[in-house]
């Protein structure tokens, strides 16, 4: 089967430093699968290639077996990429409803919105609050208020609600519950399994061992700017993964051609 | 869910209800305060009527009147203009020194093309704006591709703009005159609507098409900056530029047409700048900058950028308008406005720290 998202010999340096280093990357259509590994590993850089926010050194990308050359985020939510970064990329001053359009705005129907460009802000607003109680985030009072008054847990539940609406193709969660609370990660992992069924893959990237095995399909393992091996969480342990991951354990040959 | 940890299951029985708070137990200063965080331009606004209130109880109908004060607005035209132009570029976290500049040269430019060269003046006029939007363009890629502090290109652009300025008119002067027999179109911002004067021609309110344009430009642009996409992406990118960038927003595109607006609007101030002068002087306008950053941070847009209103920067405009016509009026010596004008700015800069701290 042809992978949906696909990178070959990826490289990446930020001066002598190497982030990537001649790493591989495989998607497939309808899974989840989740990257671990260690701080400095490159996840995050990997995943910003990926993304279109950082342009890689060398090697390719292919989306559905086409090759694409990404030099902005833009050129990849048009693919249908859709990230939450851990930055989550919002602007503070700025409300909910206006953070979760930025950059795909709804204009008013006829002549205010076509020739006075007018933005429908009703409609945003309504659509802005269904997806946030889709995600189960009932404590945002208003929808107007500006992000910088938010919890950091809610800031990045609207970041995830953000990706979940617009995400078309594939949906790349970098770090999706670490400021959140109990209810809302629970939400966030049912969020994922939603987008799962409606056929979306999704990246998921974290360090809680229990979410990753609980809901990945395939464990991406990432070590030193590459992948170490791809395993089937079914098959290991938590500790065998962390083992891998930390090198304090050699991966299995099988797992490593994969 | 198939397997949910243990601990979470309670959370699935949680309330389903937005979350609302009694409201009424809050302070009148944090209910000030959260008001000023919505509407930053509330602040100038209270400051001018104030000031207008303290000068007419001092003044009586020698400043309370529809001619001083029309005078005031006539007086701030030109500020209000380049400081329409220098609000979009704060906004964005940049700062434009180049603003007087620009509209000088605009204002040149459209001189000099119909005297010496002898283009019909609407022609010359439309190379004047063409000429601030070009300078304008040069400013924003150099910001924005070349990634230059805006605060260095435009502290450049201002003394090669000048320079520009000054060896092209040769310092000459066209006479206010012959503008008004040959070219009358180039005064047009001058022309004067009066309502309401006495049998003499004296007193009553008087409009210069000048005043009727910054009014009306400070609306159009209140509005595309509220209610267009683009103005909410001139907000972000002043905001936090990484965050725009990653979620969408063409942060070098906005830069630029911002840049590029803020050099028409500037040449724009530079016709209105012959129509209040009456002639053509490449060395009018030189306090143009300084006085429309005065007005903008009086007016509460922060020097940050992603903050304020361009309604905010209009009222910050007729404070100090207001502040220098009731200070002459009463004899004062002019530092006096001066000083004033420094405690206000500083005080304004207080006030936009103070209300950012409902963010943290």
């Amino acid at each position: 089967m042809e992978p949906i998202l696909k990178g070959r010999n990826l490289v990446k340096r930020y001066g002598r430093v190497t982030a990537l280093d001649h790493c591989d990357f495989d998607l497939m259509p309808g899974e989840i699968l989740a990257v671990i590994g260690d701080n400095g590993a490159g996840k995050s850089t990997l995943i910003k290639a990926l993304s279109g926010a950082v342009i890689p050194d060398a090697g390719t990308i292919y989306i559905e077996g086409k090759e694409v050359k990404f030099t902005s985020p833009i050129q990849a939510r048009t693919h249908g990429i859709e990230t939450v970064y851990q930055t989550l990329a919002m602007s503070p001053a700025l409300s909910i409803a206006d953070n979760m359009f930025m950059g795909r705005e709804i204009r008013k129907e006829g002549f205010m919105g076509t020739v006075f460009r007018q933005l429908d802000r009703k409609k945003m607003e309504t659509l802005a609050r269904e997806k946030l109680t889709e995600l189960g985030l009932m404590t945002i009072q208003n929808i107007n208020q500006a992000v910088e008054t938010l919890s950091g847990g809610q800031r990045q539940g609207v970041a995830v609600a953000r990706a979940a609406a617009f995400g078309s193709k594939v949906i790349i969660l970098d770090e999706p519950t670490a400021a959140l609370g109990v209810k809302e990660s629970r939400k966030v992992l049912e969020l994922i399994q939603d987008v799962k069924a409606r056929g979306i893959p999704i990246i998921l990237i974290s360090h809680n061992m229990p979410h990753v095995f609980e809901v990945a399909d395939r464990i991406h393992i990432h070590r030193l700017g590459k992948r170490l091996c791809v395993i089937d969480p079914k098959d290991y342990t938590m500790s065998d993964a962390v083992a891998f991951m930390t090198g304090a354990k050699e991966p299995p040959s099988e797992a490593v051609a994969a | 869910m198939a397997d949910a940890q243990e601990y979470e299951k309670s959370a699935t029985s949680s309330a389903q209800t937005i979350a609302q708070f009694d409201d009424d137990n809050r302070s009148f200063v944090s209910q000030l305060q959260h008001r000023l965080h919505l509407t930053p331009s509330l602040v100038p606004l209270i400051v001018l009527i104030l000031a207008i209130i303290v000068f007419g109880i001092l003044l009586g109908s020698k400043f309370f009147s529809p001619f001083a004060l029309t005078l005031i607005l006539q007086q701030v035209a030109i500020v209000g203009i380049v400081g329409a132009a220098q609000s979009l570029v704060i906004l964005t976290a940049g700062i434009d020194l180049s603003v007087g500049a620009i509209m000088v040269l605009s204002s040149v430019v459209m001189g000099q093309f119909t005297f010496r060269y002898g283009l019909p003046v609407e022609v010359a006029v439309a190379c004047g704006l063409l000429c601030g939007t070009l300078c304008g363009f040069i400013n924003g890629w150099l910001v924005a591709v070349m990634r230059l502090p805006p605060f260095i290109v435009t502290l450049g652009m201002w003394q090669i703009i000048l320079a520009t300025n000054f060896l092209f008119s040769a310092n000459e002067t066209i006479r206010s005159q012959e503008i008004a027999s040959e070219a009358p179109l180039l005064q047009f911002f001058g022309t004067t609507l009066t309502i309401g004067a006495d049998e003499a021609g004296r007193g009553g309110a008087n409009f210069t098409y000048g005043v009727v344009f910054l009014v009306s430009l400070v609306l159009v642009l209140a509005y595309v900056l509220r209610e267009t996409a683009w103005g909410r992406h001139v907000y972000a990118v002043g905001d936090d530029p990484d965050a725009a960038e990653l979620s969408g927003v063409q942060v070098k595109r906005t830069l630029i047409s911002v840049y590029m607006l803020s050099g028409l609007i500037c040449a724009f101030a530079g016709w209105a700048l012959i129509g209040r002068i009456g002639s053509v002087s490449p060395t009018s306008g030189q306090l143009a900058n300084i006085e429309s950053i005065t007005a903008v941070v009086i007016g509460g847009i922060s020097l940050f950028g992603g903050r304020g209103s361009v309604l905010g920067m209009l009222f910050g405009a007729l404070i100090v308008g207001v502040f220098t016509l009731g200070l002459r009026l009463l004899g004062a010596d002019a530092q006096w406005t001066y000083l004033l004008i420094g405690l206000l700015i500083i005080a304004a800069v207080a006030v936009d720290q103070w209300i950012r701290k409902v963010s943290n």
